[in-house]
């Protein structure tokens, strides 16, 4: 019920309803191109909050679940963090985006952390589906905390990031970028350049991969196996958190059930790029918020969260590894 | 040689990526004989396996599965569970049992697709008929069966995965015979196994062939069982057959003996041919 | 902490030191602010001393909890501990007897009254919700997130006959099972290749797609609002009314009995009552056919199950129409019961109970179904003054008995077939 009839989970806002659709080549093809422009911008938070499922997918082999719910705490921390910055003086927007950005890392992380320490480690060798049990009620936990410290209602943002270049018009119909939409998609490619960086080529990076292929091997040769994980985990929680941030920003509105739809979204996203394959999360990403703006842009924002799941089931049947995962072979 | 062999291998070629795993095989099990593959740790042999039981599809070649009754199969053409409905039953290397059912249960999964048929799909099965409760009695007489010539019958109510490693080989054996087999696939069947143990395991394994007339194809490591029980041996080397006749002419084949063992010392190589109980 | 004899003090003070600072970081941002929404637009409350009542509990809590675990020098429970097979003993077989000769005398005891009742018919919607997600999930392990997808399609079935259609009750019993049941393999058949998270992610989507259409095909589920006036159950047709409305006779009068509006709740009780003893039945019997023999197969091991003549396929797909059937029954239980349906009954976290219904009872195991119910479902319902805390306390119990039995309350297996008995005494035994 919730998820719905708010402008939260979806281009909702950037929608252009009925009358954009602007019969001349010109103006279809602007209409297209301003699709474009909200798919990637919706997928670049999508493909961030994919890396967390993706990478402890890749290590422990579990869907946590409460991820999403880490992105939604990471979206909470960050509107804190503004009404903080407000209250401190700092108004220039730039800096307070990057002190907030920071904030809502650092805290955001430690809910990570902690999600792995007290609620998966002790369950790490268990039967398959103990963790999963575990991981719902961390996210049923965590839903209902922020529920009951911060209220049920909507929390509405004003805008702090305003104006737009106007790529193009066409009579009525302009197609345009808005400069916070450049900021998430700057922010993002920067992050995955620097979190590419971590991967390949720090001692940390060696260890995840390490860890991903063979944890027990890994172990032996004297990769600390659990604080592996826990960098894991705070690193996808970091990142869940500035997909948070951008959602707060972009949105201007947050609940503490934003995290469920969007999660299960992100999942989608890592399983369809190939869980485990970090690019494949991005592109993931990206081809979810794609599919979710051009469905709603041209068929009906009711069912934009079935098209992304028909496409889902779609690439799984004939592409069982996701697009970019290694085809596996199966051991006899 | 008039009768047609159970298994005929033409052609067989299988690629990973660039890696040619299986090369343009050609050979031949004749019925109610004993023919084992061998070769060093990597010619492929498991792979050939995997191919005929449907779990690879190759790339080039064709799999000729023929029954005693005369219906030919084409394996390369079946899925995994059809092959085993059809008669080629295998085991694995790395021991797969139901580890959390117990050792009888194991052996009535063996006999699903007949019980499945008898239960007229579960519902002469729910409503416990008499055609069921028959065929129920009588898989469970196969069960015991199986497990006495097998040494289990005791452990019979125990899970198949506490059982100590000799114990899961044989059950593992006990299982695919009790699915009816007409070609049994080995692979590795002795691997784990002492000396005694092997030797018991020889004895099964003639006495499937000679009292029950099935087929069987075997990879092994251990020659003691290779050059004992086997009617013919094919050797491969690097996916290639490299020679294949009786055991008598391949442990004296100069080829074999270099490729095989890949050592100057041409002694030890005879040696372990000969079946002394060193391994390859 | 690796030797526990010889822990001190201070190491403790330190591990609970360190726990507290921990939550004084978690508690900083989300509980010492609190955002307000008021007319001047979003403000900002400080109440950082929650913070320091948050750290002070947690360093307590994890002080006792360790001076706790080493006077009773509790060892923590091995992560994987093998499911033991054994015959049903007689203890157990008793305590399952009793438990449904309790059930059945339970209406008629004196403390049993309307309220009661009707607890206790919720919790048998989940005892058999468990029972028929059991068999997709416990015996043929095959990861359902979205099993009220076919729960809501059972539901919205009989709600739909009964108006459309004017059938009975006991008419739309079997076409809601059939219908979910055909959902389950239109479901089941792409999907069921898949590797089991997958399969729970698609199955999740699948449950999310089921109530987005709920939700926004108006025209014939209601749209958000739902159905209402759902037909009421009818005694074999004897309607459970004041008085008829078309001059037949009503249940009341049939028996010669004043009405009363408790003999619906009873009858309800014994309805769900039955319809679960029915899916135990069921799933206790099918589990000695081959077929159930082959779903513990292909969950134990698919390859060796293929290898074996075994159409993994074909045995899935089984497995999740009979679980999805089950469901069907279940949901048109409901929507007789509630006389209201709307998507907001089934929502994901649904789902989430009755998979850690099956999981926390213990996965295959039919009375650790009945005990996980009666925890997660039961214990929160006489909790309900604390509406607010009840979901989080859910959550947490979800994590903590996880923590406690990773395998599960009651982890054993029953065998299907034993070599020691004689074939006739294997029959024997809940």
């Amino acid at each position: 019920m919730r998820l719905f009839g708010r402008p939260l989970n979806g281009s909702v806002r950037t929608f252009a309803p009925g009358g954009a659709r602007v019969g001349n080549f010109r103006g279809r093809m602007a209409y297209f191109l301003q699709q474009l422009i909200n798919g990637v911008t919706l997928g670049a938070t999508y493909g961030l909050i994919a890396i967390g499922y993706t990478m402890v997918y890749g290590i422990v082999g579990m869907i946590n679940f409460a991820h999403g719910d880490i992105y939604m705490i990471g979206a909470f921390v960050s509107l804190v963090g503004f009404m903080l910055m407000g209250t401190m003086g700092i108004t220039w927007v730039p800096l307070a985006c990057f002190l907030v950005l920071i904030f809502a890392m650092g805290f955001t992380a430690v809910y990570g952390w902690t999600v792995e320490r007290v609620a998966y480690r002790p369950l790490r060798g268990s039967q398959r589906l103990a963790p999963l049990i575990s991981a719902i009620g961390v996210s049923i936990v965590l839903q209902n905390f922020v529920q009951l410290a911060q209220g049920a209602r909507v929390k509405p943002l004003p805008p702090m990031i305003r104006g737009s270049f106007e790529l193009s018009s066409s009579g009525n119909f302009q197609v345009t970028i808005s400069y916070l939409q450049i900021g998430i998609i700057l922010v993002t490619v920067a992050l995955m350049a620097g979190f590419t960086y971590i991967i390949k080529f720090t001692p940390l990076g060696r260890a995840q991969r390490a860890a991903e292929q063979d944890r027990t091997m890994a172990s032996l040769l004297g990769v600390d196996v659990d604080r592996t994980i826990s960098a894991t985990f705070v690193i996808g929680a970091a990142l869940a958190a500035v997909a948070g941030l951008m959602v707060t920003l972009y949105y201007g509105v947050i609940d503490f059930y934003i995290g469920f739809i969007v999660g299960i979204k992100a999942f989608t996203a890592a399983v369809l790029g190939g869980i485990g394959s970090l690019p494949g999360a991005m592109l993931g990403g990206m081809l979810i918020g794609l599919i979710e703006a051009f469905w709603s842009g041209y068929f009906s924002i009711e069912y934009k969260d079935v098209a992304a799941f028909g496409i889902l089931v779609f690439v799984l049947i004939f592409r069982p590894t996701g697009l970019l995962g290694r085809p596996e072979i199966e051991k006899v | 040689m008039t009768v047609p062999p159970v298994l005929s291998v033409e052609h067989l070629t299988i690629r990973f990526g660039g890696l040619v795993a299986v090369d343009d095989l050609s050979f031949e099990a004749a019925p109610g004989q004993i023919t084992a593959l061998i070769g060093p740790n990597g010619a492929g042999k498991t792979t050939v396996f995997n191919c005929i039981t449907g779990f690879y599809k190759p790339d080039v070649g064709r799999l000729t599965f023929r029954r005693e009754t005369g219906a030919s199969f084409l394996l390369e053409r079946m899925d995994g569970f059809r092959i085993a409905q059809a008669g080629v039953v295998r085991t694995f290397q790395n021991i797969r049992l139901f580890p959390g059912m117990s050792v009888v249960e194991n052996l009535m999964v063996a006999q699903h697709v007949k019980l499945m048929h008898a239960s007229l799909f579960s519902v002469a099965g729910f409503l416990r008929l008499p055609r069921f409760l028959h065929a129920e009695a009588q898989a469970i007489e196969r069960a015991r069966y199986w497990l006495e010539r097998t040494g289990l019958v005791d452990q019979a109510d125990l899970p198949a995965g506490s059982l100590p490693y000799g114990a899961q080989r044989r059950l593992e054996i006990a299982r695919a015979m009790c699915a009816g087999p007409s070609l049994l696939c080995l692979d590795e069947p002795a691997a784990g196994l002492n000396p005694r143990e092997s030797q018991g395991l020889n004895e099964l394994l003639l006495s499937i062939r000679d009292e029950h007339g099935i087929s069987i194809l075997l990879i092994e490591h251990d020659m003691s069982v290779v050059m004992q029980i086997s009617d013919r041996i094919v050797v491969l080397e690097q996916g290639r057959k490299i020679a294949a006749g009786p055991p008598d002419e391949v442990r004296v084949n100069p080829e074999v003996i270099r490729a095989y063992l890949g050592v100057e010392d041409e002694e030890t190589a005879v040696a372990v041919l000969q079946g002394e109980g060193a391994r390859a | 902490m690796e030797s526990d004899a010889k822990i001190s003090i201070a190491a403790l003070v330190r591990d609970a030191a360190a726990a507290a600072l921990v939550a004084g970081l978690l508690a900083f941002p989300l509980l010492g602010f609190r955002l307000v929404d008021s007319a001047r637009g979003l403000t900002l409350d400080t109440r950082l001393l929650w913070v320091v009542y948050a750290a002070a509990a947690v360093f307590c809590g994890r002080l006792l909890f360790s001076l706790a675990r080493i006077s009773l020098s509790m060892r923590r429970p091995a992560a994987t501990r093998p499911v033991k097979i054994e015959a049903p003993g007689r203890t157990r077989y008793l305590f399952g007897v009793a438990l449904i000769a309790a059930a059945i005398v339970m209406p008629w005891l004196p403390f049993a009254d309307r309220n009661i009742i009707d607890k206790a018919t919720l919790i048998l919607i989940y005892v058999m919700l468990g029972w028929g997600l059991n068999i997709v999930v416990g015996l043929a392990g095959l990861l359902d997130l979205g099993y009220v997808a076919f729960y809501a399609v059972g539901a919205y079935s009989y709600a739909l006959l009964s108006q459309n259609f004017g059938l009975s009750f006991w008419l739309c019993l079997p076409l809601a099972g059939l219908l979910a049941a055909t959902f389950g393999v239109a479901l089941g058949f792409p999907v069921l290749r898949l590797r089991g998270d997958y399969l729970a992610i698609v199955t999740l989507g699948f449950g999310e797609i089921v109530r987005e259409v709920l939700i926004n095909w108006g025209g014939v589920t209601g749209g958000p609002n739902g159905l209402s006036g759902i037909q009421r159950p009818s005694f074999f047709g004897l309607p459970m009314v004041p008085a008829a409305t078309d001059g037949g006779t009503t249940f009341a009068q049939f028996f010669g009995l004043a009405f009363s509006p408790n003999q619906r709740i009873v009858f309800l009780y014994y309805l769900i009552l039955a319809l679960a003893l029915a899916t135990n039945l069921f799933t206790l019997r099918i589990r000695r056919l081959p077929i159930g023999r082959a779903w513990e197969a292909l969950r134990e091991d698919e390859i060796a199950a293929r290898s074996l003549g075994i159409n993994p396929t074909m045995v899935k797909l089984s497995a999740f129409a009979i679980g999805a059937c089950f469901a069907g029954f279940a949901g048109s239980f409901f929507a007789t019961r509630q006389g209201f349906i709307s998507p907001e009954s089934f929502t994901f976290i649904e789902s989430a109970i009755i998979l850690a219904i099956v999981v926390l009872g213990g996965m295959g195991s039919q009375i650790g179904i009945v005990l996980a119910a009666f925890l997660l479902v039961g214990l929160p319902e006489w909790f309900r003054e604390l509406e607010q805390f009840r979901m989080l306390a859910f959550g947490a119990a979800m994590v903590l008995i996880m923590l406690w039995r990773p395998q599960g309350l009651l982890s054993h297996r029953d065998p299907t077939v034993r070599l020691g008995t004689p074939p006739r005494a294997k029959e024997a035994g809940a």
